[in-house]
């Protein structure tokens, strides 16, 4: 059973482009003062910003929870927002539902989750449309790119 | 290649990392999608972008670029210009196009990273 060293829980508010990233920015910093491996802090921060993102452009609110143990880092990002109907379609690259606003803020191109799960080492979605998407993934700690 | 000689060869403007302009860079990865930076990146290129809100730099940030470059003459706003001073990231912008800037600098021998 691996040790938690570290859990900690941000807010994030839904449709509040200015704010979008600042969480995974924090993460970021966050990790690279604990002596984490480059790499492994690198496809981290790619999934938690991504979900990040994800996050500020479907979801009316969530919380995004960092959880750090001896083994791996683990992201839970939790919304109450639309829901995904279909998940498999959602992951495929291309695939995208986003408006034109967030496509002009630079997302919405059909890549975020797939980045996420190729930067994951476990990866899992749970959706209930018209209520939220939960996202679970983990980078272990042992993996040098 | 260097900054400064990117500067130079794309008549650029530096808008933040003056003092950084030594960073040799050796590969380019040039989009206006955010995602496509993430999923391309592998960390000290130059990212080449027409974006210029504050995502551009907390993707570079993220993505871990050596520096940004703004095409088509666009300047991000002054608070964007001040966050990616506060990241340490080098910013350059020129009023070349994408197409121009991309050609110059793969003659010049950089290389994608696609």
């Amino acid at each position: 059973m691996a040790e938690e060293l570290l859990r900690e829980r941000f807010e994030i508010q839904g449709r509040n482009f200015d704010k979008a990233g600042e969480v995974s920015g924090e993460i970021k910093v966050i990790l690279r003062d604990l002596g984490l491996d480059a790499g492994c802090i690198r496809r981290l921060v790619i999934v938690s910003y991504e979900g990040e993102m994800n996050l500020v452009m479907y979801a009316d609110r969530g919380a995004l929870t960092l959880i750090l143990t001896d083994e791996d880092v683990g992201l839970e990002i939790v919304d109450e927002g639309p829901g995904i109907p279909d998940i498999d379609l959602a992951l495929q690259e291309g695939y995208s539902t986003a408006s034109d606003e967030m496509r002009e803020l630079g997302f919405g191109f059909g890549m975020g989750l797939p980045n996420m799960r190729k930067n994951s080492d476990e990866f899992r979605i749970e959706s209930e449309v018209g209520r939220g998407t939960s996202v679970f993934a983990k980078v272990r700690l042992n993996r040098h790119d | 290649m260097t900054l400064s000689e990117i500067r130079d060869l794309l008549e650029c403007k530096v808008l933040s990392g003056e003092d950084d302009l030594s960073i040799d860079v050796q590969q380019v990865v040039a989009s206006d999608a955010m995602s496509e930076i993430l999923a391309f990146a592998m960390s000290k290129e130059l990212m080449i972008t027409g974006l210029t809100n504050i995502l551009s730099i907390r993707t570079a940030d993220i993505a871990g670029v050596a520096a940004v470059l703004y095409c088509r003459g666009k300047s991000p706003e002054k608070k964007v210009i001040e966050f990616a001073r506060s990241k340490g990231i080098p910013m350059l912008v020129t009023k070349m196009g994408m197409f121009e800037i991309c050609g110059l600098l793969y003659s010049r021998g950089l290389k994608g990273v696609s």
